[in-house]
């Protein structure tokens, strides 16, 4: 401190033009400050955690699945016999993943995914989960209203439609296996995977026709 | 298809192609989690019954549908501390006590300059 003069330096002094932390970033600074001298973290892991997540992990992986489906029918009844295993054929595995259940859209029947307690959600085809996802408006009209919620989205079913709802937990996720729209005969995966959206994918849309804007 | 009228359900709305994470603190709240439940300090029967439990309690506050969903990770943050704490990872006292630690080294420092910890600051 000899080769300062500037009283402000000291510690224990606020600096008039200090910087600031918010509520949740002083906990969050905390726990992982605390968590890492504890040896309990290793902030290399929770880099490498979320940079997995916002880049790596997302609703393509669930297209490609369900491209496959529709390509190739011998895929398809894996898929819905064991989607797990028919999910890890195409690499994608891990956490929120472990047990995976498909559900498959039929012109008499349309399925809907909601998790009522929280947010569980199939991490490794869909990434994370959107914010209408998570909000206590569709966690409980989901299951009370699905016809209302799917009007919402801009889908409207037939009375002769069957509506499915399924309800996530931590042990179970679901994913729904759009119907295949018309005029995509002619299309390769790379093509049909450009149709399906992440919103078909949970149910509350169908996949794209071809030539709509996606 | 036109988009979607969401504005007839108060609180329902859409993030379509929005980022995953609205600002850091909520990418390492996230990143704390899955860290330690790879390392095996809670099963994510746990985690997930914990942050359920978290976001029923704040629905029963904001029953007028105020929760929206933007406050995910605000309740993720709290399910991470409970659980935390409940592992005696840590301790509610350490907690706080880091909290403090960086609210000081923040108001200290100028703007501009890295705000760091001193390494040697304990809760003891």
């Amino acid at each position: 401190m000899s080769d300062h003069d500037h009283d402000h330096d000291h510690d224990g002094h606020d600096h008039a033009d200090g910087s600031r932390f918010s509520d949740v970033e002083l906990r969050v600074k905390a726990l992982e400050t605390l968590l890492t001298r504890k040896g309990l973290v290793d902030p290399a892991t929770i880099d490498r955690l979320v940079e997995t997540y916002e880049t790596r992990i997302g609703p393509r992986n669930g297209a490609r699945v369900v491209a496959r489906a529709w390509a190739d029918p011998a895929y398809k009844v894996r898929l819905l016999q064991d989607a797990t295993a028919a999910i890890a054929e195409l690499g994608y595995t891990g956490l929120q993943g472990e047990h995976m259940v498909a559900v498959e859209n039929t012109p008499q029947i349309h399925n809907l995914v909601v998790c009522t307690l929280c947010s569980c959600y199939p991490w490794p085809v869909l990434g994370l989960p959107p914010v209408w996802y998570k909000s206590y408006a569709y966690r409980s009209k989901a299951v009370i209203d699905p016809r209302g919620v799917l009007a919402e989205f801009g889908l409207t079913l037939g009375p002769d439609v069957e509506v499915r709802v399924w309800d996530s937990t931590a042990e179970i996720r679901y994913l729904v296996l759009p119907e295949r729209p018309a005029g995509s005969a002619g299309l390769d995966e790379d093509a049909l995977a450009e149709l399906v959206s992440r919103d078909s994918m949970i149910g509350v849309t169908r996949a794209r026709n071809p030539g709509a804007r996606s | 298809m036109n988009p979607p009228d969401l504005q007839r359900s108060p609180g329902l709305h859409i993030d379509e192609g929005g980022p995953v994470f609205r600002a850091p603190w909520e990418a390492h709240a996230f990143g704390l989690a899955l860290a330690l439940y790879e390392r095996g300090a809670f099963t994510w029967q746990e985690w997930a019954a914990t942050l359920g439990a978290e976001i029923a309690a704040a629905t029963e506050v904001t029953s007028d549908g105020r929760d929206d969903g933007s406050r995910y990770y605000e309740h993720w943050l709290a399910a991470l501390e409970r659980l935390v704490t409940d592992k005696r990872l840590a301790t509610a006292r350490e907690l706080l006590a880091y909290r403090q630690a960086w609210d000081h080294a923040a108001r200290s420092t100028p703007h501009g300059k890295p705000i760091v910890l001193a390494e040697d600051r304990r809760d003891d």
